[in-house]
């Protein structure tokens, strides 16, 4: 047995006997260590719900008012302006600042679903059949009303750079359930059928902030290699790359002899997972052993390398390895002109790969301990831009920040529900209001993690996803 | 805080007698006890008079809520009696409910040493300090220490007297290959050559050290290192950051700061230049590039935010670097309230923001500026382009001057407004009555880029369809019916041909036919449809909506066979005032080619001078008012520009202050911070962790120094020595603190692992650029050429492609000598910068970051094992030493050392020479993956392939030891 083996064999041996002794993980705290709830794992606060979680980002924000918040009252409005005392003057965007507030109803029908007859859009036909598992949550609200600071807060729960990221906090405070994989994983589309006022995605929508730079998504990506830098050099294969690492480890271990420094040991142990790595990524993203059956589930898309569809199956086996946090980025949602076009085609982007993704999760038994969140960086206006009095068919909608819809699934939520509600208008949240920080709290919640105390001490202040403000954890919606 | 029964009384005694109570040494306020109420107390007992509770500070001892005043019947504090000190009560309940903190603050309960230092510090008398860091540093004499050896640099004399203090013994110092390899990284961020390694070595005169360390300041890559650890700490970035994240253009500024560093321009200057560089008399050119600092805030580009936003965040990110870079304090807190910590209140806050919010110009920049630059700016001329910059002018004056006179004969006015830049001219063809069916119009539009959305928008008093690049978009009906159509499809770079034919409903019928101008009143309502037939194409939205106007060029005919004529003649005989539209446009098109023209060669003559972004003052200061809740729609009461009140005040002065107060005020000689966090760095470069640790945060919740009295002494030398650089940096690196082995036993480093008593040498990753430099270097291919533009080597594909919007901004790899230029050089591109630096912990230089952290990821392996250059670098090592040695032993020996600084040992050059041959052995078995290794050798033999490849893996792995990425 070569060196570098037997210190691997050694080093998996040791790291198994640790995770086995914590069970699913130690909550990384300053102080407070012990469980609040009884049966909460060791190291929680609360018992968890969930393992992971997989979550479905539409960047540029898709309307609610077409897919999920059903205005039947607006019909008779169309075309007439906003009332004054709905708005109330609020703040708009510099694009529709100063204009006329159109009210526009959605041109989609929309229909009961399932045991819970939840009100569903007739855009959403394969996840219609779903609703039963899916709680939505209509009064989710933020505060920004740009994309950037939006995206940026949904992510990391500050507007501004600077921010620890949801998934980079879970690995923080979670540590890892599988030795081969990161902990959070970014997975973002490469291709979306809404051609329009596209928005960037930043590095720091899944970066660590202020936290450990281990814990930051390691963001796969649809060309080359899934992990940067993953394949060997030409002229490398497993065998020369196996020797190259026996030569490297014999010296490094006599270096570590030599000169007692203990954080060599650390990156033999790093150069040891990059070369498992090695091996499981590609198996992970290797779909050939998936049956015709499971690729058919998440619709034809599936086999195009950076579509949404694929990387919701991704998303699933990611799931059954145990990735903590798998994060999905979908372009294409800002529809400030012809919405009903761009949105018909980014609803049939997400439609049935989501599907797939809750049916899949389901049969193998992952959807109860898996969080599915559903989520834009904020809402649409209720109001039209570049309205068409005869044209039913093309309208835009603008940011609106002061109410949207979510949805989560799986992971100890209750299922066929309809959480909260906007104003006649939905323009306001009229009860049970959702900041998106509340969001944060609850999901946190789910993976048994008081988000008071998952903290990290940084310029001065005990940093928490959460922020200064009070979040609060969205109790109703708990199964 | 109320009173307490006295219940707990025998309790207490009884842990008084259990002893361990009173440690050796006195308890120290601002070492011991400070962090301690900061973190668990000052929230509710703090400076933050909103979240008081209980009217106790426990920040403060005196006055009404202080802690040592006394309450009704009871203290909170009382001096020299732990057992009459509520405090000790409640921070020991063992109630939880009762407890402090109390459970809904979420902070952990003190634990008994904890506690244990609380009451002897109480009953040592209690004795509140001023915060450390906010008094002015002073001497305090080292104390004497037995080994003498360690008192000829001062630095050692302090570090001995605490090491001799904790019993602890200093490490010897490191052989001359180690501290050479240690001291040049250090100092240039790269490795020694192995002749100069050679000449060290035999240089046996016991001032070789210090020779070396003077060599090395004066190399120019001194300025370069040093300019990384700037980069960070100011956020140089090559972009914008934010939106569609554009070009902006830095390099100047940032080449001034090499040539500072190497200038070894005064530490106090060089804050200066760049805080209020602009506020100089007569600002050299040096001056205003440095003032750039200023402009380094992230900055979003027109169309998404609101402007007032924008402005809002700029002045806020300026504010929040110079509370990072100059004052080592993070006072964004207080945006929005009083700091729960430090005493920067919120009107503190808005009091430096004032200094900042009079920046003359945009919050934001347009869609892709040009050259990357946003006014003001300057263009870093020679005297000859200034002479061809003047020609330009000179023609510019010509042209105002004939436009002028032009329109004053005419009795002409050119009103269209500055907004509408790209609708210049105005046209007209009218045909009162058609006597055709059609009538055909065609213009085309070059575009230079293509914008995100573009509308096009046709209104006809005729029924006119109107096609882009032959692609129909509809008709328009009538003045009240215009067309609307998203058009970006189909517009493409270059030229585009718009065509429009307007057709009669009936034959007979007879229709007038026109198209006219827009005035900018109907432009600015945009009234398109009540103004006849016209043609405009609008990109993005918003009041910054641009315009294309094709009006200038429009062609006519009347029917296929007619010819195209253009459509500014009229016919017609009746219309006079027409006529006078005509003429004038005719004339003022002549003056619009012109004005373009002269533009487009100026445009094409500035393309490659740099220029450099620079700060100037409006001359009428913007009001500024304090922001409730940090809310720039919520605005307070106004403040005027002032420091905050905790630290020494401004001179008086007549009027307003101005940043140039501002940074006098940092370099002045009772400034507690600005030396210290200076030297500090220095000092964290050097030893991979400051004396104090925290050095983004000399603040409440910052961490006690280690060494305060040598923190202090640095302080004070390095202002006294006119804030000498090079002068502070060889004194620490000439210390035999420095100088020490960096080896240990696995208790030393478990008992210190930052090395923060300093009983050995540091010894820590390097970070990325000096790990990607050091492969470059020792290959051969590192290319020493100094500033200018930053370059981009090649990255994985894909990645901007990930964060970028929809339009043409790709990565683009520079070929080249480019690709090997010190990292320093590296496009780094904030909302995704280069993964070869972010892998290895490099900031995105979004924010302010004045410390790295340094983790050991796999993902960090995976970049050393396979990134294509750096394995490119292992084999061209190999090559040469193939080409350059004679035999394995020589060869590998060579590798081993350019690579570690160090030769190997008979047992470890065994294990290579195995190494070696066993690749061999391998590579002759799979000569086809010795060929693919080798491709670019393909008029070699088999055996020589199979030779390289195999030298290669050898070479690769010591680029992957922890000997060659470590500092030690």
């Amino acid at each position: 047995m070569s060196q570098f083996q037997s210190y691997c064999d050694t080093l998996n041996r040791r790291q198994f006997i640790k995770r086995a002794s914590i069970g699913l993980g130690t909550v990384a705290l300053n102080g407070a260590l012990k469980p609040l709830v009884s049966g909460a794992q060791p190291g929680l606060h609360f018992p968890a719900k969930a393992k992971r979680i997989i979550f479905l980002f539409m960047a540029g924000a898709p309307s609610q008012l077409d897919l999920f918040d059903y205005k039947p009252g607006l019909e008779k409005l169309h075309g007439q302006p906003l009332p004054k005392e709905i708005s109330k003057g609020q703040r708009v965007t510099v694009m529709t600042h100063g204009k006329d507030q159109v009210i526009c109803a959605s041109a989609f029908k929309f229909a009961a679903q399932g045991q819970s007859g939840l009100i569903w859009s007739e855009l959403l036909p394969h996840l219609s059949r779903h609703v039963d598992d899916i709680c939505l949550i209509k009064s989710t609200h933020t505060n920004a009303i740009n994309h950037d600071p939006a995206k940026t807060f949904f992510c990391t729960g500050e507007e501004m750079s600077g921010g620890a990221s949801m998934g980079s906090w879970l690995s923080y405070g979670l540590g890892s359930l599988n030795k081969d994989l990161p902990d959070f994983v970014v997975l973002s589309s490469a291709l979306w059928s809404g051609k329009t006022n596209v928005q960037a995605l930043y590095h720091r929508l899944w970066g660590t902030g202020f936290l450990p730079t281990k814990h930051q998504g390691v963001a796969f990506q649809s060309v080359g290699d899934p992990v940067l830098f993953l394949s060997n050099p030409d002229g490398v294969d497993r065998q020369a790359r196996h020797k190259m690492m026996d030569f490297v480890t014999k010296i490094n271990a006599e270096q570590e002899e030599m000169t007692g420094d203990p954080e060599i040991r650390t990156s033999m142990a790093q150069q040891e997972m990059a070369f498992r790595m090695q091996m499981s990524v590609p198996e992970l993203t290797d779909l050939g052993k998936e049956s015709e059956g499971t690729l058919k589930l998440y619709g034809p898309e599936v086999h195009q390398t950076g579509s949404f569809a694929r990387n919701c199956l991704l998303a699933r086996r990611m799931a059954e390895r145990d990735v903590r946090f798998v994060q999905l980025f979908h372009r294409g949602w800002d529809h400030h002109r012809q919405l009903p076009t761009h949105l018909k085609g980014q609803a049939r982007d997400v439609d049935q790969p989501i599907s797939g993704l809750l049916t899949d999760l389901k049969r193998r038994g992952l959807f109860e301990d898996t969080l599915v969140v559903f989520a834009g960086e904020f809402g649409r206006t209720t109001y039209a831009q570049d309205f068409k009095p005869n044209d039913r068919f093309d309208y835009g909608r603008d940011h609106h920040p002061r109410c949207f819809t979510t949805w989560m699934a799986g992971g100890g939520i209750k299922g066929g529900i309809s959480y909260g509600e906007t104003d006649d208008f939905c323009y306001n949240v009229a009860n049970n209001p959702v900041h998106v920080r509340d969001l944060h709290a609850t999901m946190f919640h789910q993976m048994g993690i008081d988000h008071n105390k998952l903290i990290f001490p940084h310029q001065g202040l005990d940093q928490k996803l959460t922020g200064v403000e009070d979040a609060h954890v969205v109790k109703d919606i708990i199964a | 805080m109320k009173g307490h029964p006295n219940k707990y009384t025998l309790a207490l005694i009884g842990l008084f007698v259990a002893g361990n109570l009173v440690s050796a040494e006195k308890a120290h306020f601002n070492r011991d006890i400070r962090p301690i109420l900061s973190d668990r107390c000052f929230q509710c007992h703090g400076p933050h008079a909103e979240d008081r509770k209980g009217d106790l500070r426990l920040d403060i001892p005196d006055g009404s809520e202080g802690a040592l005043t006394q309450r009704e019947d009871y203290f909170v504090i009382k001096p020299g009696d732990p057992d009459e000190s509520e405090l000790i009560w409640r921070i020991s309940d063992d109630f939880e409910e009762d407890r402090m903190p109390p459970l809904e603050a979420h902070k952990p309960a003190l634990s008994e040493e904890e506690i244990a230092v609380f009451k002897q510090w109480i009953l040592e008398g209690a004795e509140y300090q001023d915060y450390w860091a906010y008094i002015p540093p002073e001497i305090s004499e080292p104390a004497e220490v037995k080994d003498e050896s360690w008192t000829h640099n001062t630095v050692d004399h302090y570090v001995m007297a605490s090491l001799e203090k904790e019993g602890l013994q200093p490490k010897a110092e490191a052989d001359k290959r180690t501290l050479i390899r240690r001291v040049t990284f250090d100092l240039t961020g790269l490795p020694p050559a192995v002749d100069e390694i050679q000449d060290f070595i035999k240089d046996t005169r016991p001032d070789s050290y210090t020779k070396l360390v003077d060599r090395l300041l004066a190399d120019n890559s001194y300025g370069e290192h040093m300019t990384r650890y700037w980069a960070d700490l100011v956020r140089l970035g090559d972009t914008n950051g934010m939106h569609k994240d554009f070009h902006r253009e830095f390099s100047p500024l940032r080449d001034w700061i090499i040539r500072s560093f190497n200038d070894n321009l005064p530490f106090d200057e060089f804050i200066k230049y760049q805080l209020a560089g602009d506020l100089f008399e007569n600002p050299s050119r040096e001056q205003l590039i440095a003032s750039g600092f200023n402009r380094l805030h992230m900055i979003i580009d027109k169309g998404t935010a609101q402007p007032a936003e924008s402005l809002h965040k700029n002045v806020s990110d300026r504010v929040e670097a110079f509370g990072t870079a100059f004052l080592g304090l993070t006072v964004q807190c207080a945006q929005c309230h009083d700091h729960k910590y430090d005493p920067i209140t919120q009107r503190d806050y808005y009091q430096l923001y004032a200094f900042f919010n009079n920046f003359v110009g945009a919050p934001e920049t347009v869609r892709a500026p040009e050259r990357g630059l946003q006014p003001p700016f300057i263009n870093l001329t020679t005297p000859s382009e200034d002479g061809v910059l003047a020609t330009f002018g000179a023609e510019q004056h010509a042209l105002d001057i004939e436009r002028e006179a032009a329109q004053r004969i005419q009795n002409l006015e050119d009103d269209y407004p500055k907004v509408f830049d790209k609708v210049q001219a105005s046209w007209i063809w009218d045909e009162d009555v058609s006597d055709v069916a059609d009538t055909e119009f065609k213009t085309s539009l070059a575009l230079s880029s293509l914008p995100d959305s573009v509308l096009a928008r046709f209104a006809g008093k005729s029924n006119t369809e109107v096609w882009i690049n032959g692609t129909s978009l509809g008709t328009a009906y009538s003045e009240d019916q215009s067309l609307v159509a998203d058009v970006r499809n189909l517009l493409r770079f270059g030229k585009n041909e718009i065509i429009a034919v307007s057709t009669r409903a009936e034959a007979e019928e007879k229709e007038s036919v026109y198209i006219r101008p827009l005035t900018p009143a109907q432009l600015a309502r945009r009234e398109l449809a009540k103004v006849g037939f016209s043609f405009i194409l609008e990109y993005d939205q918003g009041e910054s909506v641009a315009v294309f106007s094709s009006d200038s060029d429009w062609l006519v005919r009347k029917n296929e066979s007619a010819p195209w004529r253009p459509a500014v003649e009229i016919t017609g005989p009746d219309h006079t005032s027409a006529w006078m539209t005509k003429v004038r446009t005719n004339t003022i098109i002549q003056f619009v080619k012109r004005q373009e023209d002269l533009e487009n060669r100026k445009r094409k003559f500035l393309k490659d001078i740099p220029a450099a972004m620079i700060m100037a003052e409006m001359n009428h200061p913007r009001e500024t008012r304090m922001l409730i809740g940090g809310d720039y729609e919520n605005p307070g009461n106004r403040v005027e520009r002032n420091t905050p009140a905790f630290l020494p005040s401004l001179p008086d002065k007549e009027g307003s202050y101005t940043r140039m107060d501002l940074a006098e005020w940092l370099v002045t000689l009772d400034h507690p911070l600005t030396a210290r966090i200076a030297v500090n760095r220095f000092w964290q470069n050097l030893f991979g962790v400051g004396l104090v640790k925290t050095s983004e945060d000399f603040g409440l919740q910052g961490e006690w120094p280690s060494h305060p009295e040598l923190l202090d002494y640095l302080a004070i030398r390095f202002r006294d020595s006119g804030w000498d650089v090079k002068q502070l940096i060889r004194e620490i690196v000439l210390s035999k603190a420095y100088k020490q082995i960096s080896d240990a036993t696995l208790e030393e480093f478990k008992a210190d692992p930052d090395n923060r008593k300093l009983a050995r040498g540091s010894r820590y990753r390097m970070d990325a650029e000096m790990i990607r430099d050091q492969i470059l270097a020792v290959s051969g291919q590192l290319n020493r050429s100094m500033y200018g533009k930053s370059v981009k080597p090649p990255q994985p594909p894909g990645l901007w492609r990930m964060v970028s919007m929809d339009h043409p901004f790709s990565f683009v790899a520079d070929e080249g000598e480019k690709i090997y230029r010190r990292s320093l050089y590296t496009y780094w591109r904030r909302g995704m910068p280069p993964p070869q630096m972010t892998l290895m912990n490099a900031p995105s230089r979004e924010f302010c970051v004045a410390r790295r952290e340094r983790t050991n990821t796999p993902l960090q392996a995976l970049l050393l094992m396979n990134e294509e250059e750096y394995f490119k670098a292992a084999k061209v090592t190999s090559m040469n030493a193939l080409e350059e040695t004679n035999g394995a032993d020589a060869g590998l020996k060579h590798i081993y050392e350019i690579i570690t600084s160090h030769l190997p040992g008979a047992d470890r050059l065994n294990l290579m020479k195995e190494t070696l041959a066993d690749f061999k052995k391998y590579y002759e078995g799979k000569p086809e993956l010795a060929k693919s290794m080798t491709s670019g050798m393909k008029d070699s033999s088999i055996s020589e392939r199979v030779e390289v490849a195999a030298w290669t893996m050898v070479t690769h792995g010591l680029l992957n030891l922890e000997l060659a990425k470590v500092r030690r």
